[in-house]
């Protein structure tokens, strides 16, 4: 091979074609390969064996975070760092501290649930083999590609090119890396 | 199982199964069009040549904007005292407008978080121009708090920075609040939309990148942050869209809870009231919808999106503004009846006052414009009617100002001591102010639906026929 080789990529022209292939693949056993869609696809993620995402943790664990930021910041600028009696109300309360309490759960859940979706996916990460296929355009638009990796351990130029044939992939081409 | 013999032969007195009517799916792109159909409408939008009519308005927004620019500039030169407000009037257009805006905002994050978790897909053809309107909202209403501190400089004192004076907030004000939920509204809508944004604009990356247009093409994707469509990431980016669906609904029900909490909190009569949070709630999606109206119409229109936005988009959009404008009418009705109720003189002689005092023009204004107009939506003939449905969209956004301004300056106008009250006119550099906000909102949303895709394409793919992977698409 002239340049290292990223992997083999295969198009397909409907929502069902891709959904049956991506079925296949997956039970071939491979591990290192993607679908790359237009828009999600409702029920691929269990045609390609993809667990539940766990966004939801780190969205918690920022809501939680966040709800304990606004108490204690409140607490201790109030009660602590400097005591200014306002009305004959108590120096603390969760009460009154609940309202700014609840915006910044939800203030810390929103850069938890972003931050946390980016760092899953690994973006940003402007340069990729993929997007240097020369028909990417299409898979922003209107057509699904599959992409199987070298580094797959079951990767065989020869048998995975033939199981995304029989799958019903077109336009079976290598990625450059 | 023992009952299911008995169900053979007699007819049961309890079904076993209950099957849901079955309904036709609503269909929401006309005309059953490809996924290249839809790519190809919105891109052509953003790339095609700018068009006389956009230059137009976009002169005639920097225009009107340049009067709060001016209104500005003036209240910093001189002092807050340019404003109308007066003893007992404190609190006047400035807060009005600000609640006016803010409410406006609010459709947009009830159309992409509420209708999203209660699986409307009608919202997929409204809810990124929603979004946008929801953002440039905030930024009008964040205009008139700033301003009103006075000395605009010092208005970094709102957070909780610390200070050489050694001070901090006091979080126990209710207008303290308001700071927390009012920047986190402002920057969740913003982070909210770009999320959705990222696919459209790699999108439009790799479309500017094949028609040659290198600079476009790179600073899309910058923004785009190298999005390609992966399905490992579309699993990990629908959870987090949905959490922000979720956390944004009771954000947007909470943001407005706390600006009623502004008056609810004080001892006014005609504020003091526990129903002011549920009222607000509701007249601040009335009049997000009169909005939603008021801008999707004419860009319907003018960009030919019939398939994309349907009749039946436009009567869900008409259903919820009479659904919303009901409660609100339910709200005035209540709020007279507990002032009755109440046995309360102050109570009792502040709404009597409001419909019949000073400002009853005021009052009548709002009545006629929140109560009567969303009433004409029961009608299918004027809903059918985009022109009609169009004005009644005008007479909302109309009556949601004068509400609020009737709440905030009629109850601060009269209160308990005859010996304080006063009458509120606004100056000239209040409306200047206010006027030229419509011009800044309309610069912005001018931009955006010149730069930016204003339809989420991802999204309108995912509602189509075709997308359906058990086939059920009508072409293949």
């Amino acid at each position: 091979m002239a340049a290292p080789s990223y992997g083999l990529i295969a198009t397909f022209d409907t929502t069902p074609d891709l959904y049956h292939a991506a079925e296949k693949v997956r039970d071939a056993g491979y591990r290192n390969w993607d679908c790359i869609t237009p828009f999600p696809v409702h029920g691929l993620d269990k045609a390609m064996g993809l667990p539940r995402s766990i966004v939801p943790r780190i969205s918690l664990a920022g809501g939680i975070i966040g709800f304990c930021t606004g108490m204690s910041m409140i607490w201790w600028t109030g009660e602590v760092d400097y005591q200014l009696i306002v009305g004959g109300k108590p120096l603390f309360s969760p009460m009154f501290a609940f309202p700014v309490s609840y915006e910044l759960t939800i203030l810390f859940t929103a850069f938890a649930t972003i931050g946390g979706m980016l760092f899953l996916n690994g973006l940003p990460m402007h340069y990729h083999a993929v997007l240097k296929y020369e028909h990417i355009r299409r898979g922003m638009d209107d057509q699904f590609f599959i992409v199987i990796e070298t580094r797959d351990p079951r990767f065989n130029l020869a048998n995975t090119k033939a199981l995304l044939e029989k799958a019903g992939g077109k336009n079976i081409s290598e990625l450059e890396a | 199982m023992a009952h299911a013999n008995h169900a053979d032969t007699a007819a049961p007195a309890i079904l076993q199964e209950v099957k849901p009517a079955l309904l036709p799916r609503a269909i929401l792109i006309s005309n059953n069009r490809s996924f290249s159909w839809i790519t190809e409408k919105i891109c052509g939008i953003i790339e095609g040549k700018t068009p006389t009519w956009w230059w137009v308005c976009f002169a005639l927004a920097c225009f009107v904007a340049s009067f709060t620019v001016a209104g500005i500039a003036y209240l910093i030169a001189t002092g807050v005292g340019v404003w109308g407000h007066a003893n007992p009037v404190n609190w006047a257009w400035d807060i009005v407008n600000f609640v006016f805006w803010i409410g406006i905002g609010h459709a947009g994050t009830l159309i992409s978080a509420i209708l999203c978790l209660l699986r409307q897909k009608w919202r997929t053809s409204i809810n990124r121009a929603a979004e946008a309107m929801t953002i440039f909202a905030v930024v009008c209403a964040a205009i008139f708090p700033v301003f009103h501190v006075g000395r605009v400089w010092y208005a970094w004192y709102l957070f909780p920075i610390p200070n050489s004076n050694a001070i901090w907030q006091n979080f126990r004000s209710p207008l303290e609040w308001d700071v927390f939920a009012v920047s986190t509204y402002g920057t969740v809508s913003v982070l909210f939309w770009y999320v959705g944004l990222l696919p459209d604009l790699a999108v439009l990356r790799d479309r500017f990148y094949s028609s040659g247009n290198n600079l476009r093409s790179a600073l899309y994707g910058f923004f785009a942050l190298g999005w390609r469509g992966s399905n490992r990431h579309w699993s990990n980016y629908e959870m987090a869209y949905l959490i922000l669906a979720g956390i944004s609904t009771p954000l947007v029900l909470s943001v407005h809870t706390i600006v009623s909490f502004d008056f609810a909190v004080s001892l006014l009569p005609g504020w003091h009231t526990t129903i002011f949070p549920p009222y607000f709630v509701a007249g601040a999606i009335f009049s997000g919808f009169g909005m939603v109206l008021t801008l999707m119409l004419p860009l319907r229109a003018v960009y030919k999106l019939e398939d994309l936005i349907t009749q039946y988009h436009i009567d869900c959009m008409c259903k919820i503004t009479l659904a919303t404008g009901t409660i609100v009418g339910y709200a005035y009705a209540m709020e007279f009846f507990i002032a009755w109720y109440s046995a309360n003189p102050y109570e009792g002689f502040a709404f009597i006052n409001r419909a019949f005092g000073h400002y009853a023009w005021a009052y009548w204004i709002m009545i006629s414009c929140n109560v009567i107009t969303p009433q004409f939506f029961w009608f299918k003939a004027v809903r059918n009617n985009t022109s009609f449905v169009w004005i009644l969209s005008i007479f909302v956004n109309v009556g949601m100002w004068f509400e609020r301004f009737v709440i905030i300056v009629t109850s601060l106008a009269r209160d308990f001591l005859p010996s304080s009250w006063g009458y509120y006119s606004p100056s000239i550099v209040e409306i200047f102010t206010f006027f030229g906000t419509f011009g800044v909102f309309s610069v912005l949303f001018l931009l955006f639906i010149r730069f930016l895709p204003i339809m989420p394409m991802a999204e309108l793919k995912a509602v189509t026929p075709q997308a359906d992977v058990h086939g059920g698409g009508a072409h293949h």
